[in-house]
């Protein structure tokens, strides 16, 4: 047993987790016969060998490090919100829509009026599994699930029946949106070699440093956590439950939107029929569980994730090994990160001198107490 | 159409799309009671789906009109054996019930794809050859009206998940090994004091819910859609949760909620040759199950009467 300190642990816990993670996958490859070695350098070759790759991993992150957010300022405040495909599907959907719809407005106007679409979009899914629960105490597990389907098929009527078919090419995609709502940058995709790399990453950027601010530096963040931390103390302390709640979930659908929002205006430029929930919202939910809900370790987790997804293709193209491997390989490492009371009794803390002072002194007053 | 033949019809198609329902219901219904909160149910059934595809198209030829059955029974089988990676996790390692259950949904369709790709050499299988179908049991098809309704072309799993439901519904409520599980679940503390194997009651509870959810997901493969692919078993395995919480934690409360909820679901698919339903959009009738789901939890819940301790890790002092 190897004595580290809790902040170490804190380090090495995700990464022992990656590690098997990384090694489950191998042994799955070997017992169907392929080459996990091969497989792995042409995973991360193809994602980071060359700048297109680069870019393509960079662009594949940003949506991934909105949905995070959005999951872990719901978790803080003791949410499981599962609804992120929703959310972030409802805001790509809406900045779609309010671009294609006004093609002529000036960037300045269209782009912004485009992205809080989005938020608003996706803050009103949530918003609304927040409300049951501060309302009705329901069970946001199950309201989440449900509206993630319930936008799914929404979405589906809204673009094929509701939308105007001037704004669509057929009946499952829409047209092109314009350069005036578009994330897109000339200058930056050609020069990380034609790839779909846009501003979304800046806004992501931008994203994980309010993440850290609002819940490190700010009051509201403060709340959320506490009231996350211990409901009845925080409603002792005069904290109003139900408004966390409702702010928690409105900030988590905001940021999921915001997913969405740089898959329509960043990646595709367009919106196309879902049939299932948007693979953003669950990878999102996993990079927040990797990354401990904290701003640095997000913005490390949506890049592995992105490294994994992107040179996922390449290994299928080149070592001719089939794509999902990289999806159990995701779910192995969440797997470790859930039992990481296991993982973590493999090191001891190391406590300092002092905290065992006071950890003694406190031990005796309870003592004294009974 | 005839009043008995738009009632036979709606029952029959509530029946084929109930069976998976019912049975993966029925194991979140012991999981839970258990103490262990199963949200990976879709992903057992997912798993269910593949291997009984597996089974199906392999041995299709061997057993002939059984095959589906056998494969119920395979499909339960690796469904056991994938919730244990869920009991595992939640009752020695003291994972996160949610969390670990989200790993299930999140393992098991690129697992069952990537299996696929490795036997056959493409993304979905085949269809099989020999489905459920439909049943009519002898005799009891020729009595008027009742006849045609409900048991002429009806659904044989959808019969077995009702006599499964009371049979799990007297062992929970009236044997022994029922109140223990159930002991486990509102207060293990209690239940170990007692003298209760916490640990090996929780187990059972995880297993039984994979062996049924493994059924569930296989009925629904071989009744439903006939082959495997990444999106056989979308929102079945949620929506068999939502059943286990509209029905109470009890077997027979989630067996009438699947029933419903299968009433909504093949609505939504033959609303279309009925009157009335056909001229109601499709997207109310897909999102009605959904929307109806959370109005009822609002209506009648409230606050959720789940097992005390569902969810909660129980770690045994020594």
């Amino acid at each position: 047993m190897l004595k580290v300190t809790s902040r170490t642990k804190r380090i090495l816990v995700p990464v022992i987790s990656i590690l098997a993670g990384f090694l489950i996958g191998a042994v799955i490859m070997l017992i169907w016969n392929y080459n996990p070695i091969q497989a792995y350098s042409s995973m991360f070759s193809s994602a980071l060998g060359n700048m297109n790759g680069i870019g393509e991993t960079i662009r594949e992150a940003t949506p991934l490090i909105f949905t995070a957010i959005g999951f872990a300022i719901a978790s803080s405040a003791g949410f499981f919100n599962i609804g992120l495909p929703g959310q972030a599907q409802a805001g790509w959907l809406a900045s779609i829509w309010v671009v294609l719809a006004n093609p002529n407005l000036p960037k300045v106007v269209l782009l912004p009026l485009a992205i809080i679409a989005g938020i608003v979009a996706g803050a009103i899914v949530a918003g609304i599994a927040g409300w049951l629960r501060a309302q009705f105490g329901t069970n946001e597990v199950i309201t989440t699930i449900m509206l993630n389907y319930i936008v799914l098929y929404s979405c589906q009527y809204l673009m094929q029946q509701i939308m105007p078919s001037s704004l669509r090419l057929d009946t499952d995609t829409t047209k092109t949106i314009a350069a005036n709502g578009s994330l897109k940058i000339d200058w930056l995709s050609s020069f990380f070699g034609d790839s779909r790399i846009n501003a979304g990453i800046f806004l992501a950027l931008i994203a994980v440093v309010l993440y850290w601010y609002l819940m490190k530096k700010t009051t509201t963040g403060f709340e959320i956590r506490s009231v996350g931390t211990n409901p009845y103390a925080s409603r002792y302390a005069g904290m109003s439950t139900k408004k966390n709640i409702m702010l928690s979930m409105l900030l988590s659908g905001g940021f999921a939107g915001l997913g969405g929002v740089v898959q329509g205006l960043g990646t595709y430029q367009n919106y196309f029929t879902q049939t299932t929930s948007l693979d953003i919202g669950w990878d999102g939910l996993s990079v927040a569980l990797l990354g401990g809900s904290t701003a640095v370790g997000i913005l490390l987790a949506a890049l592995l994730f992105s490294i994994l997804k992107i040179g996922g293709l390449g290994m299928q193209t080149i070592a001719g090994i089939p794509y999902e491997i990289v999806s159990i390989v995701i779910a192995a490492i969440i797997f470790f990160i859930a039992i990481q009371y296991v993982i973590g009794r493999l090191f001891k803390d190391k406590q300092s001198p002092n905290l065992t002072a006071i950890k003694k002194e406190v031990q005796a007053d309870n003592g004294r107490q009974k | 159409m005839s009043l008995v033949a738009i009632l036979s019809l709606l029952v029959s198609s509530t029946f084929v799309y109930s069976a998976p329902l019912i049975f993966t219901a029925l194991g979140g219904v012991y999981s839970e009671n258990s103490g262990v909160t199963n949200i990976g149910l879709e992903g057992i059934m997912t798993m269910g789906a593949f291997s009984s595809i597996v089974f199906n198209l392999t041995f299709a030829g061997t057993f002939g009109k059984i095959t589906p059955w056998l494969g119920a029974l395979v499909g339960g089988i690796v469904g056991l054996l994938f919730s244990l990676l869920h009991a595992v996790a939640t009752i020695n390692f003291h994972a996160d019930h949610i969390i670990s259950g989200t790993v299930l949904n999140l393992m098991a369709p690129p697992l069952g794809v990537f299996l696929i790709k490795a036997i056959y050499d493409k993304g979905q299988t085949e269809n099989i050859s020999q489905s459920f179908g439909y049943f009519s049991f002898p005799g009891l098809a020729n009595i008027p009206v009742i006849g045609p309704i409900f048991f002429q072309n009806t659904s044989a799993p959808a019969w077995v998940a009702i006599i499964v439901t009371i049979i799990l519904w007297w062992v929970l409520y009236k044997t022994r090994f029922g109140l223990r599980l159930r002991s486990c679940g509102e207060n293990p503390q209690a239940a170990d004091t007692l003298g209760i194997n916490v640990y090996g009651m929780r187990y059972a509870g995880v297993l039984i819910s994979g062996f049924l959810g493994g059924i569930g997901g296989a009925i629904f493969a071989e009744a439903i859609s006939g082959n495997f692919s990444v999106s056989t078993i979308v929102g079945q395995g949620f929506m068999a949760l939502a059943a286990v919480i509209f029905g109470k934690w009890n077997p027979l409360g989630a067996m009438l909620a699947s029933l419903f909820f299968g009433f909504a679901q093949s609505i939504s698919i033959i609303g279309n040759q009925l009157p009335f339903f056909n001229h109601i959009p499709a997207v109310y009738m897909q999102i009605a199950p959904y929307v109806i789901t959370i109005v009822v939890l609002v209506l009648f819940f409230g606050k959720s009467v789940a097992p005390a301790a569902d969810g909660q890790n129980y770690i045994k002092s020594k």
